[in-house]
């Protein structure tokens, strides 16, 4: 029976179900574990009081968020050094995010379920979120301005929200002067600097240039000490409240509301409460700078550096691969050419990505940057201008790296439109450019729109030549804003999958900035994903109308 | 090309038709964009041409040979003031400074010989030289032995100025030890042999004396609190050992070992870590009987000694320590220089390597670690007294017997690199025998670069291997069943949701590797390997009950969708697999397959391993695999299939015997294709192994690949360093690799397309 089963082929095929199962499965829970994981970040967790009485029988509270938990056998527990009570066969471990870094060193605990003697989740514990030391969670007290306790108990609560409210509007306005109005001057006497020295270079400094400019350097510094005298003053008004708090050891701390961005108490919000806060997590992630070495805040500059690195290179890419597509298409006769062609692209799509940034490197940055600096930017010297890694180089990396995708889905386009349309343009009396630029290109474009999709999505996740060739992990200004030129192609450049890798590996703090480092990874599959899909949909749509216009 | 003249025939048509400006306009539109289009899909071509020769192109210096050009000939600066014990040269090659016999120091014009300068020496009245000796090249100090048992240590430097934008050069002579000789023997014998190494706070002078006794004085300095006044304290010994013979000395950076060899070949090297008490360590032969020992020096780093013999040869000897802590004096490799004996050599001031010169004018550069003759040349005529190296190494000075200097240039930009150090074993200092290591980079300038790209390789290779190993499986069955067996209905999902794992961004799936799945794997290891054996079982069991279902539910299933059916079937075998994996654990394996390997078996677990990579990016390869092979299994043509189904085979036969054997170039390519990809891919491995070099074929410890390997070090590399260039040559490597793997993929492909074009 089971000899003539096996015989009939019928567990083999079962196999190969099998096989495709797997796949299946290893997608699915690939995308629902990032999913859960990145989504989960954002959900203001209950904040949780145990009364905790250790190994050595010492009594202490402990108060913070559950982040994990681990069921250990008891053979790997004894090994890693804990004991079991009870004859139990396994040992219930929480990872406990107890903040307070700053009074406890550390932000994460391992505390043992055989130790808890209660827990409990009142709705009283605060969880503050400051912009140094990372969360701290306890008991809020008091509120103090200049010293001096000016609400307690009960009504310290909306009289802190409130303080928190005007704080962070002074924040907005001194960060607002620092970075755009004093970034701007810092910006403008550089260039001045330059410059002169560009005319000193071709020996055309003389006394009245440099009256002019010393006329234009004072008014810059006038600017700069009235930003000053008004940032002095945001200042000393941004420091005037604190609150006071109490932590898990009953500890009573003081912290400056300049400090803080966000004051909650997530035990006593209803899920609705908890739903919009959700929302304003998820706003603030997508739209604010990072914090603490990347490891809190938003992703802004990331998604930025990302979205400008990529539309600069389809810019790029767009016309080379559609040209290589044309002729492979309509000029060229198919033979050794378009077969050895057909071969450079497939080549071109299999090099590592690697290679192209060691490319890219030695190519673009040192040779070509190096030559433009010695020809346009002689004044800047020794500091490189275009010869060191920045966007410009990236995205011509980049371009090269997804010339492949471009052309291969172009060429997929001109291929289904029927030549009777070529012909009929033809003999109506258009030449060869004009049937190109009038019927077929349009025709086609969705398929480049395709093409140029794939690219996107594939140099939208692609890191390691970046790591080569411009990327940092922190850029101290985007690379487009108000100071001309506008577009800064020489800047480095922050990237969604550069930050995956540096706040995940290069951190100091990696268990902390792992949920962000989901968030981020839940972002870039989310675009990825989608950007993919349409231009499935786009391919789909095409195919259909071209059968019709063949019929 | 035939279909361009047909359009410029059509063309003449229609200039005959109109011949109006805006006409040609049009056709002059024409032409160029033509033009332009073959332009630019050739350049396609010209893209890949430049990738590949601009990475030769920064590779090639590697390749090229070392050169060496005499530059200037002149007779030795002032010559009344003696003849030259050593010779020297500051680092912009312009000015050379020369030691004599009486004690006076003459800075000159290396490009001419004219003098810059002179500096008599403090010598006592009375009081003749009886030996000299410096004290490590890249120092330069130099010591003068006198008759009363004394030494002077004196110094040359150099200090660079920029008066009016123009470099000037001052030479200077110093005395780190005060300009009053140091008593080195306390019986006031003279010194006939010396050695001296001066360090930050110690300072030891070894001698030996007229009477052949042995003498070490050490020297160090002592700062007192209340005042800037430096007071030394000495440490006197004699070393206990018979020395009449004793020919060559040579003292250590660290002040440890001490080098005495005889002309006869004896080699003794005595401990001096202790001043107040030497002992004697090892003593060995190191020329075969009746070959003598003519010139001795360290290699830079002071830890191997060169050592040139009376037939020509060249040999490095070092303190080697054994995997049983053994200590021995060994012999890592020799040169074989000329026939004559070698009577000087020079280290290389900031690479392994060294400039010997034999009795006949013969002059050699060679490297150590390489292996490498750089140049071999005779230089002149004659025996030379004096040879030196520049402190970049490259220019060189030589003194002959008839005081005559010669200048020469040297170009041995990268002499680190040969096949052997990149490929094969190399004995580098003080390891225990030749390995394969990569080390490229450390702080100090004696640091010896290992760049053996051999655990790269290794690695790269061991890393796709494991990944190939998990996705050829997965990609190849699943790629058969959905090709072959599967609905239309369901593929059209099925398909496309599987290519799109392919589009995911490695560095997720590298985060996710080595931060998620890492120590899940850690934790549950029995569990993954229970998977194994327990997924295909429990997926077997069910496919044999299934067909004992009743025929109204088997019905309900439409053909073609068996795989919906197994999910949950997989998700239960998995979860069964990790229920007992600690129950195989307790009976197995004292409870922890992991502690239970090390102890048992000697294994030790990396938190980040081969079995990591080769999941994670077994999972990355999977997408591009199964869409190759599954496009090349769709597409063998239908007639092939039906005829054999209904010749009466099976449909396990027809795939077996009909469709997979029309498709197999098809399918090997797409294994092709995920082998390049494997090879290539950089972020999951950077990721998920701790990027440590080892050759290991455990698939429980960590490895490093080419492509991490330059992800990790090129941001750091000086450009057109040695280092820089290694980097490019692994990035060659790799280039070169995925274009011969792709470029056979593709033919055979290309080939395959126009078979079933034909069928």
């Amino acid at each position: 029976m089971i000899k003539a089963w096996f015989k009939s082929g019928l567990p083999w095929i079962w196999m190969t179900a099998g096989a495709v199962s797997i796949n299946l499965l290893l997608v699915l829970g690939l995308l629902m574990l990032i999913a859960v994981r990145g989504l989960g970040h954002f959900w203001p967790a209950d904040v949780v009081e145990y009364h905790y009485k250790d190994r050595q029988g010492q009594s202490s509270v402990i108060i913070g968020e559950e982040v994990d938990e681990s069921l250990l056998h008891k053979a790997q527990a004894i090994s890693a050094g804990l004991e079991v009570l009870n004859g139990a066969d396994y040992l219930q471990q929480y990872l406990i995010k107890t903040g307070n870094r700053d009074i406890l060193g550390t932000d994460f605990r391992w505390i043992q379920d055989q130790y808890i003697q209660d827990k409990t989740t009142p709705e009283d514990l605060i969880a503050v979120e400051r912009r140094e030391w990372g969360n701290f969670y306890g008991r809020l007290l008091a509120v103090k301005q200049n010293g001096q306790v000016i609400a307690e108990g009960a009504k310290a609560w909306p009289v802190a929200q409130e303080q928190i409210e005007k704080n962070l509007q002074l924040f907005d306005e001194i960060d607002h002067l620092q970075k755009k109005e004093m970034g701007s001057i810092n910006y403008n006497l550089e260039r001045l600097r330059l410059k002169q020295r560009a005319l000193e270079l071709k020996n055309e400094w003389d006394d009245s240039k440099k009256q002019a400019f010393a006329k234009q350097k004072l008014a810059y510094e006038e600017e700069y000490k009235v930003i000053q005298a008004e940032l002095l003053k945001l200042n000393i008004a941004n420091k005037c409240c604190s609150i006071v708090v109490s932590e898990a050891g009953g500890r009573e701390i003081s912290i400056p509301l300049n400090r803080v961005i966000k004051l909650t108490r997530p035990n006593a919000m209803s899920a609705l409460d908890k739903s919009i806060e959700y929302i304003k997590n998820v706003i603030a992630f997508i739209s604010d700078d990072p914090r603490e070495a990347n490891t809190e805040g938003g992703i802004f500059p990331a998604i930025f550096g990302t979205v400008l690195m990529v539309m600069l290179m389809a810019v790029l890419v767009t016309p080379l691969g559609v040209i290589a597509a044309v002729y492979l298409r309509e000029y060229a006769k198919q033979g050794f050419i378009t077969r050895l062609i057909r071969i450079a692209v497939n080549n071109l799509a299999g090099v590592p990505s690697i290679v192209y940034g060691v490319f890219g490197l030695g190519f673009f940055v040192y040779i070509l940057g190096g030559n433009i600096d010695r020809l346009f930017f002689p004044e800047a010297a020794p500091a490189p201008v275009f010869g060191t890694p920045g966007l410009l180089w990236a995205s011509l990396t980049l371009a090269l790296l997804t010339l492949p995708v471009v052309i291969v889905a172009t060429e997929e386009g001109l291929s289904r439109i029927p030549k009777s349309i070529r012909e009929g343009s033809l003999a109506l009396g258009a030449t060869k450019a004009e049937t190109l630029w009038r019927t077929v290109l349009p025709m086609a474009s969705p398929a480049i729109m395709t093409g140029l999709i794939l690219a996107v999505a594939r140099a939208a996740g692609e890191v390691a030549p970046l790591m080569l060739v411009g990327v940092v992990k922190l850029a101290p200004t985007l690379p487009l804003d108000g100071n001309f030129p506008y577009l800064h192609l020489d800047r480095k450049f922050m990237h969604l999958g550069f930050h995956i890798y540096d706040v995940g590996f290069q951190s100091p703090n990696v268990e902390a900035a792992r949920p962000l480092v989901y968030a981020t990874s839940l972002l870039l599959v989310v675009v990825i994903i989608g950007l993919n899909m349409f231009a499935i949909t786009i391919r789909n749509n095409l195919r259909e109308k071209y059968r019709a216009l063949e019929n | 090309m035939p279909e361009n003249q047909s359009s410029s025939s059509k063309s003449t048509l229609l200039q005959l038709s109109s011949s109006d400006a805006y006409q040609r306009w049009r056709l002059l539109k024409d032409k160029i964009v033509a033009h332009a289009v073959v332009f630019g899909g050739l350049s396609i071509i010209l893209a890949i041409v430049l990738i590949f020769f601009y990475l030769l192109y920064v590779v090639f210096p590697l390749l090229l040979p070392a050169h060496a050009e005499a530059v200037n000939q002149y007779s030795a600066p002032e010559q009344a003031l003696g003849k030259t014990v050593f010779l020297s040269m500051e680092e912009q090659n312009e000015v050379g400074v020369r030691f004599t016999d009486q004690a006076k120091v003459i800075f000159f014009n290396v490009a001419d010989g004219a003098t810059i300068r002179i500096d008599p020496l403090p010598i006592p009245e009375g009081v003749q030289i009886t030996s000299y000796a410096h004290g490590g090249v890249d120092k330069g100090v130099i010591a003068y032995g006198l008759s009363d048992g004394r030494a002077l240590v004196v110094k040359h430097a150099y200090k660079l100025s920029y008066p009016n934008d123009k470099r000037v050069i001052t030479p200077s002579i110093q005395y780190p030890l005060g300009q009053e000789p140091v008593v080195v023997d306390n019986l006031g014998q003279p010194l006939i042999k010396l050695a001296v190494k001066l360090g930050d706070k110690s300072n030891t002078l070894f001698a030996k004396t007229a009477d052949n006794r042995l003498v070490l004085t050490n020297l160090s300095k002592k700062e007192s609190l209340f005042d800037d006044e430096v007071s030394w304290e000495r440490i006197d010994s004699d070393i206990d050992l018979p020395s009449e013979n004793i020919e060559f000395v040579l003292m250590d950076k660290e002040q440890r070992n001490l080098y005495l060899a005889s002309r006869s070949g004896e080699l003794s090297v005595i401990d001096i870590t202790d001043k107040s008490k030497p002992t004697a360590a090892y003593k060995l032969n190191v020329t075969s009987q009746g070959i003598q020992i003519t010139s001795m020096e360290f290699l830079n780093g002071d830890i191997s000694v060169l050592i040139g013999d009376s037939t020509g040869l060249l040999s490095q000897w070092t303190i080697v320590r054994d995997k049983q802590n053994h200590y021995s004096v060994q012999k890592l490799r020799s040169f074989k220089v000329s026939d004559s004996p070698l009577v000087t050599i020079n280290p290389e001031q900031r690479r392994k390597g060294m400039l010997v010169a034999d009795t006949q004018g013969v002059i050699g550069i060679y490297n150590s670690t390489s292996e490498r003759e750089a140049i071999k040349e005779k230089a002149f005529n004659g025996k030379p007294i004096a040879v030196t190296l520049s402190p970049r190494a490259n220019a060189m000075l030589l003194e002959t017997e008839d005081a005559k200097i010669h200048f020469w240039t040297v170009e041995n930009e990268h002499p680190e690199v040969s096949w052997s150090s990149l490929w094969e074993k190399v004995w580098y200092e003080s390891y225990p025998e030749p390995d394969y290591i990569w080390q490229s980079s450390a702080a100090s300038n004696d640091f010896e670069p290992k760049m053996s790209l051999t655990p790269l390789v290794f690695g790269t290779l061991k890393a796709a291997f494991y990944s190939m190993l998990v996705a050829i499986p997965l990609a190849l069955f699943g790629a058969i069943y959905t090709g072959y067996f599967m609905a239309t209905g369901m593929r059209q999902y099925v398909k496309p949701g599987i290519e799109i794992m392919g589009a995911l961004p490695t560095v997720i799936l590298g985060f996710l590797a080595g931060l998620w799945l890492a120590p899940f794997v850690e934790k549950n290891l029995t569990g993954i390997f229970a998977m194994l054996f327990v997924v295909p079982v429990v997926v077997m069991l069910f496919a044999y009950c299934w067909q004992f279902m009743p025929k109204t539910i088997r019905n309900k299933l439409p053909e073609g969708w068996d795989a919906i059916l197994l999910l949950p079937v997989i998700v239960l075998s998995c979860w069964l697999a990790f229920v007992i994996s600690p129950g195989i654990d307790a009976l197995f394996f004292n409870g922890d397959l992991r502690i239970w390997m090390l102890k048992e078996l000697d294994i030790g677990y990396d938190q980040r391993n081969t079995l990591v990579v080769g999941l994670a990016m077994g999972f990355a390869v999977i997408p591009m695999v199964f869409s190759i092979a599954e496009d090349a299994i769709f597409s063998v043509p239908k007639h092939l299939t039906t005829g054999s189904l209904a010749l009466g085979a099976t449909p396990w036969q027809t795939l077996a015997k009909v469709v997979i054997l029309t498709a197999s170039p098809g399918i090997f390519s797409a294994v092709m294709i995920g082998l390049g990809r494997a090879v290539g891919e950089t972020m999951i491995v950077l990721m998920a192994t701790g990027n440590t070099p080892v050759m290991d074929l455990s698939i429980f410890q960590g490895l490093r690949t080419l492509s991490a390997n330059i992800a990790v070090e090129m941001p750091e590399a000086e450009v057109n360093s040695t280092h820089y260039r290694v980097l490019f040559l692994a990035a060659l490597v790799l280039f070169m690799f995925t274009f011969v793997v792709n470029s056979v993929a593709e033919l055979i492909r290309q080939n395959l397309r126009q078979k079933y074009s034909s069928l």
